[in-house]
């Protein structure tokens, strides 16, 4: 019934490669689009905006950054917590350095800093693999969060080692600060977002996407086709850590206000993203927004129904929450290890021939 | 999946909604994480004064008093959440106990309107309120500390501390690095040397810095560290024999839990304190008929008299303190939180308020003022008794050396004013 695919016929091949090739799916996808640019900012409100939807859209271009380089290239990254710390010191020394340049171009001169700093901690890959780049990315997390604590150039020479975001406006409205409307915040990480999740796409199942696979895939094969993985495994670092440094940048600037690199940065972040990677879905772009979701919406809620619904102390329902996401994580290691985005093809497979199953 | 998630969420949020009381004072607490054993003593000497007044006095001017409570975790980002989640229930103040969360806090409430206290912690140029309206920090602050701790040293080594060593072992974070200025200008005057030891996140890893310390053999240690860091850095001073009685922690590591791990051997540790220690005071009696008795002390109930528990029921008295004084100057009992910061700024504490209330000699006398919004910077060193289990004051309270600290806050706050184009002013 919904999915189906009877009469939508496809003349053209651009047609027939469009991302959502099925006329339901893509109806749905410009609905989301239009909810999300048209009606959300008109009903969010500070706590919407500040607990659930802004962190949401950060963290969401995070695991989109990280499912790049380990869902779809194969290299395990734990360094996505020292990669977001240099988009957030990046941007902090733009905004000083420059008042008077668009946080847009601010945030994205920081993702291109990152991307620089992670092609040089991409190096090691190409002589490594699996565990042992695992263990050489975690260098890279806890050498970026040392040097940035103990250089105080980077931090503006600050009492505390604290940075802190100035206010900032984007064509006169206030982006950061505590000034900013939650509507601005809002579309501001949304269009980054959404930017970040085309591209993401389009990058993935072009040439390069597909070298990034044929790496992941078997790295000898595909050198022996013709791939090289010098620039292969390089893009993939690059792009990935563009994306990370993006989203390093926005939750600096535009969700926390005030970061230490240490305590926000640390190696619970890396974990953190790595964790919306797999339940969302290894090598699935919407997989990053739904284990973004998913990491992101969990514990609120839980709070939400334990702490303000059922009155239980808030010590037990911060443990409780603890037991539950990690059951919740085993549980859905065990049943699908391809995390949420399989669930969802397996849905739409059955959506396609519901209600007349063969 | 999502969609169904945050239709519970927004269920839950409109049923927890109109739970507004009349009064309230949000505890945004931390009773699980590395930093628990801090936390949990303060939210519940926080939790039990308000409880007292609410069932002696039936709250404060005849106002209920409500206290939500939130779990950070000592986390910014369970911060911002349980900011955004209860400053709209009309909360009066906020008092994060988390120099981090402070951090986040101080440009979000002055935006909102809401006052803040971090007492003995937090940004310390927020003292001068021309520049911080919405923030106070009294009676002391971290520069006081340190500065109260070089006098002590100063004291024991009659007045000279030329070619003396002094290590600072403090958390690597916001919290630790503030007294490092400070001490930088302090040995400028003194002529001691200075060594950072930075002890990183959440700080059970300290062997390096205490094989340093083995190894340069400082004459004094001063520590700024909390939760988890302090029970493990007493342990490590001992391990290595040092003189216990020439270790100083700040104020947050001067709690029983960071002693009583370490036994017989951390006799004679010594720590801060902006307020005096133990339960041997009237106000005690009241709560524990009030509140003990009946049954309805926050959390476990085991914490009562614990150095933490004292400063967080000396917190909740500082603010309902600081209501009254709102609720007379603006002459309604339902006072804003706009209000309440008037009422904050107008604050005076003396010795027969301080004995009214049920605690003589607890806390010093201060009056705050848009001027100062950070007290007078009086501080007393406890020394840590291993046998009667018990924190006993050695000196009388000392002044901060205003001449150092004061110039340090000044341009501080100065600059942060520059940053964020603030034009200082009081009304």
């Amino acid at each position: 019934m919904f999915y189906r695919e009877a009469g939508d016929f496809k003349t053209s091949y651009q047609q027939d490669s469009q991302t959502f090739p099925i006329r339901f799916d893509r109806y749905r996808y410009y609905v989301v689009l239009a909810v999300a640019f048209g009606v959300v900012p008109f009903l969010i409100n500070d706590y919407w905006a500040n607990a659930i939807l802004v962190p949401f859209l950060i963290y969401a271009i995070a695991a989109i950054g990280l499912n790049i380089l380990t869902g779809y290239c194969g290299q395990v990254s734990l360094g996505t917590g020292g990669f977001m710390a240099v988009g957030a010191y990046a941007c902090y020394k733009l905004m000083t350095a420059f008042p008077e340049v668009s946080m847009f171009i601010h945030v994205i001169l920081a993702g291109g800093i990152t991307a620089a700093v992670g092609v040089l901690f991409g190096l090691p890959s190409l002589r490594i693999k699996g565990f042992y780049l695992a263990v050489a990315t975690l260098a890279a997390q806890f050498f970026l969060v040392w040097l940035l604590n103990r250089v105080p150039w980077f931090y503006n020479y600050s009492a505390s080692g604290q940075i802190s975001a100035p206010e900032r406006e984007v064509f006169g409205i206030m982006i950061t600060g505590a000034n900013a409307p939650s509507w601005a915040v809002y579309l501001f990480c949304l269009i980054f977002l959404s930017l970040a999740g085309i591209l993401a796409r389009n990058l993935t199942r072009g040439t390069m996407g597909r070298r990034w696979m044929a790496i992941r895939d078997m790295d000898i094969a595909a050198e022996i086709i013709g791939v090289n993985p010098l620039t292969a495994k390089l893009t993939a670092f690059a792009v990935s850590s563009f994306f990370v440094g993006i989203s390093g940048a926005l939750f600096f600037s535009v969700y926390l206000g005030a970061v230490e690199v240490g305590e926000a940065f640390g190696i619970q972040k890396s974990f953190l993203v790595l964790f919306m990677v797999i339940i969302g879905g290894l090598g699935s772009i919407f997989g990053a927004f739904a284990g973004a979701a998913f990491l992101v919406v969990l514990p609120v809620a839980l709070k939400l129904v334990g702490v303000d619904v059922l009155g239980w102390a808030t010590d037990i329902v911060a443990h409780l929450q603890l037991v539950i996401v990690g059951g919740l994580i085993i549980t859905f290691l065990v049943l699908e290890p391809h995390g949420l985005a399989q669930l969802w093809r397996v849905a739409k497979e059955k959506l396609r021939l519901w209600p007349f199953p063969y | 999946m999502k969609t169904r998630l945050t239709a519970l969420a927004l269920g839950a949020l409109m049923a927890a909604g109109p739970a507004a009381a009349d009064l309230v004072f949000p505890s945004l607490s931390y009773r699980t994480g590395p930093y628990a054993a801090g936390g949990i003593p303060f939210a519940d000497g926080y939790a039990d004064y308000f409880t007292l007044l609410n069932e002696r006095d039936g709250g404060i001017g005849g106002e209920k008093i409500d206290v939500p409570e939130c779990e950070t975790a000592y986390n910014t980002e369970k911060g911002v959440e349980c900011y955004e989640s209860t400053k709209d229930l009309g909360s009066l103040v906020y008092q994060p106990l988390s120099t981090g969360i402070t951090y986040q806090l101080i440009p979000k409430v002055t935006a909102d309107g809401i006052p803040m206290l971090t007492s003995g912690l937090g940004r310390t140029s927020a003292k001068n309120g021309a520049m911080f309206p919405w923030v106070f920090n009294f009676p002391a602050n971290y520069w006081d500390g340190a500065s109260v701790a070089i006098k002590h040293i100063l004291d024991e080594e009659g007045g000279d501390l030329k070619g003396k060593k002094v290590a600072l072992v403090y958390h690597n974070s916001a919290y630790g690095k503030e007294p490092i200025r400070t001490l930088e200008e302090l040995s400028k005057k003194h002529g001691y040397d200075l060594t950072l030891l930075p002890v990183d996140h959440p700080g059970q890893e300290q062997k390096s810095q205490w094989l340093q310390i083995r190894r340069e053999k400082p004459d004094y240690v001063i520590m700024y560290g909390w939760g988890v860091m302090n029970q493990v850095a007493v342990q490590e001073a001992v391990n290595i024999r040092f003189p216990m009685d020439h270790f100083i922690g700040i104020w947050w590591s001067g709690s029983e839990n960071d002693v009583l791990p370490a036994g017989e051997g951390a006799d004679g540790y010594k720590a801060l304190t902006f307020h005096n220690l133990g339960d041997n005071y009237p106000l005690y009696d009241d709560l524990k008929s009030y509140v003990y008795d009946k049954g309805l002390s926050a959390g476990a109930g085991d914490q009562h008299g614990t150095a933490i528990y004292d400063r967080g029921m000396y917190g909740a008295m500082l603010v309902a303190e600081a209501a009254k004084t709102a609720q007379k100057i603006h002459g309604t009992s339902k006072i804003t939180p706009a209000m309440m910061r008037d009422g904050m700024e107008a604050l005076e504490m003396t010795e027969e308020k301080m004995t009214a209330l049920g605690l003589p000699n607890f806390g010093p006398e201060f009056k705050v003022s848009c001027e100062n919004h950070g007290g007078n910077g009086f501080a007393a060193i406890g020394q840590w008794d291993a046998k009667a289990h018990e924190w006993k004051l050695i000196t009388d309270y000392m002044q901060s050396d205003q001449d150092v600290v004061q110039p340090l806050i000044e341009a501080d706050s100065m600059a942060f004013g520059k940053e964020n184009n603030i034009t200082p002013g009081c009304k």
